[in-house]
């Protein structure tokens, strides 16, 4: 009868901790949540007043209330669509390379270490390589064009990888439906493999391009001016062929430099600013990421191999 | 033709998938090349034993202490805020919680690696360090403590998500077993999904602490960009990262002292993320085998 009670007692104890330790994890979760949500409130109430449409239309200036964030949301968008070509074609193309040709062998061994790697490296590091390889040694100066390859090249390793696991998810028996119609492995990745991994793709490219547009420090390294009252060169020519790229060599500034360099100021004025920039910022990369996550979920539901 | 054509194809592919091998390099090789200037002036004792970092002033001191000791401090903050939480809640949600529930939870809780750096730097200094100033009246406007709690949150989610996979891969008939002779839930998650999943939850550390190495904005925002030899989490201090930042504000003409130094910071950083990179790596292995 005793050791009844004992082992009563013993599940009793073991329940106990068991509901100790959901609550923790529960806690654990809720901290998370609770500080997302505590910094979206806190930046909303101090930034959306803020908002309106001179911000969006106005250069930033000494006064606060006349600052807008005109040359910064421009150079953000041309360096994404910078980033955007460069780095989509080459991810890609890797992650084809990798899943699709490559063999088990030591060449491939080290490069699929080298992604593992890369991921890895602080993002600032690759600011000072673009400061000393692009800016000095290839002579492209503080440019759009060499912002845009340096986060082209730090998005990169998630465009690898996001490539990868889409194609890995595609079932062998595509594959050999595709030679056994007499494909060539090309033919089969172009018209099979590259369609129907497509979503998993733009899933990546999505998630890396939100990254790109909140990523400050590598900028800073490779020198992008802080103040800056003027628009890159216009692309369009009144003349043949209609379109010019001088603005790739346009000195700029970005979103979340503006947002640093008027959170850097001591006047509150100006941190209302920065609040405002920063929720144009939060508002794109929650966009983004929702995207990406709905897109994924989608073709979850659709693809059933 | 057509064989001629696949082989064009795949070459081409095949010098995109190394054109990442290229990036590592390109990243080694600059940051080496544009550091050897530096040694040329500074001895490598007065580097590592000089207590410090002045390389902007008239008195030039280049002792990378104080920039190791201020990363050192943010990280380690940042850990003790994310290895225990981002582990207990990957355990909750691979353990207790419903796959349809998990489905939803743990995309918002990505969300938080989302976050812009640069907002984090806004929310510790004028959100995290308020309200701290309320329970320490001492403590300054710029302070490593803030600045780490807020890195912590913010890298919490690259802990609990890799390691959550981690802990859904453990086979579930090892599970099963630990049910069936009695073990509790929090029991077979301690002693058997955990300790199963051990080298997938140590490479989920290890991109946490190379993430709180790395980081930037947070600190050069909240943590006030003085380099300071202390482990006092409530003064201001300067990280390796910090200090790039702050130089790289002002102008500095290619090849000066100043401009070398930033380049002496990265490779430091550089070879101490490359060291927890190489632990987690040798980690792995040891435990694969194991198994």
């Amino acid at each position: 009868m005793e050791s009844r009670e004992a082992l009563l007692a013993n599940i009793k104890t073991r329940q106990k901790w068991d509901f100790v330790f959901a609550v923790a994890g529960l806690l654990s979760l809720m901290f998370a949540l609770v500080t997302l949500l505590a910094l979206i409130v806190d930046l909303a109430m101090t930034g959306v007043p803020r908002i309106n449409y001179e911000f969006f239309v106005n250069f930033p200036s000494r006064f606060a209330e006349r600052a807008g964030i005109l040359s910064a949301w421009v150079g953000s968008f041309c360096i994404m669509l910078t980033t955007a070509f460069c780095a989509i074609p080459l991810g890609v193309a890797a992650g084809v390379y990798l899943e699709e040709y490559s063999k088990k062998n030591w060449v491939s061994q080290i490069i699929e270490l080298n992604i593992i790697n890369l991921a890895g490296i602080p993002s600032i590091t690759y600011g000072l390589m673009a400061l000393g390889l692009f800016v000095y040694k290839l002579k492209l100066g503080q440019s759009i064009l060499t912002a845009g390859l340096t986060l082209g090249l730090l998005v990169l390793p998630i465009i690898i990888v996001t490539t990868r696991e889409a194609i890995r998810s595609i079932p062998n028996t595509i594959r050999e439906a595709s030679y056994a119609m007499g494909a060539s492995k090309w033919q089969t990745i172009r018209y099979h493999i590259l369609p129907y991994s497509s979503g998993g793709i733009l899933t990546g490219v999505i998630i890396s391009l939100s990254r790109a547009i909140g990523e400050t420090a590598p900028l800073i390294t490779i020198g992008a001016l802080t103040f800056i009252a003027f628009l890159p060169t216009a692309p369009f020519d009144a003349h043949i062929p209609f379109v010019n790229f001088k603005w790739l060599m346009d000195p700029f500034t970005v979103m979340p430099i503006q947002m640093f360099n008027w959170l850097s100021r001591p006047q509150t004025e100006f941190h209302v600013n920065a609040a405002a920039t920063g929720i144009v910022l939060l508002v794109m990369t929650l966009i983004m990421n929702g995207g990406a996550i709905w897109l994924r979920l989608r073709f979850r539901k659709k693809m059933k191999w | 033709m057509r064989r001629l054509k696949e082989r064009l194809i795949e070459t081409v592919l095949f010098l995109a998938a190394a054109s990442s091998v290229f990036v590592t390099l390109g990243i080694v090789g600059i940051l080496v090349t544009e550091s050897i200037p530096f040694f040329e002036h500074v001895s490598i004792k007065d580097f590592l034993t000089d207590t410090e970092w002045t390389p902007l002033f008239e008195n030039a001191h280049y002792g990378i202490l104080p920039l190791l000791s201020g990363t050192f401090l943010t990280t380690m903050i940042a850990l003790l805020v994310a290895i225990p939480l981002g582990t207990v809640a990957a355990a909750f949600l691979s353990e207790y919680v419903r796959p349809g529930i998990k489905e939803i939870l743990k995309p918002i809780l990505e969300l938080l690696a989302a976050v812009p750096t640069v907002v984090y730097g806004y929310f510790a200094l004028l959100f995290v360090t308020p309200l701290l100033q309320k329970v320490i009246p001492s403590l300054g406007g710029f302070n490593v403590l803030s600045a780490g709690i807020v890195m912590g949150v913010m890298i919490i989610p690259y802990v609990s998500s890799l390691s959550e996979d981690a802990m859904r891969s453990v086979p579930s008939h090892l599970r099963e077993a630990s049910f069936a002779v009695g073990a509790s839930r929090i029991q077979t998650a301690f002693r058997v999904v955990i300790p199963a999943a051990f080298s997938g939850i140590t490479s989920a550390y290890i991109l946490g602490i190379s993430r709180a190495l790395g980081e930037t904005m947070v600190v050069a925002i909240a943590a006030g960009m003085q380099p300071n030899l202390t482990l006092n989490p409530l003064e201001p201090s300067a990280t390796i990262t910090a200090f790039i930042v702050q130089v790289s504000l002002g102008d500095l003409p290619h090849g000066s002292i100043g401009y070398q130094s930033i380049y002496v910071a990265g490779l430091s950083l550089l070879c101490l993320t490359l060291c927890f990179n190489i632990i987690g790596l040798w980690l792995r292995k040891k435990f694969q085998e194991k198994e």
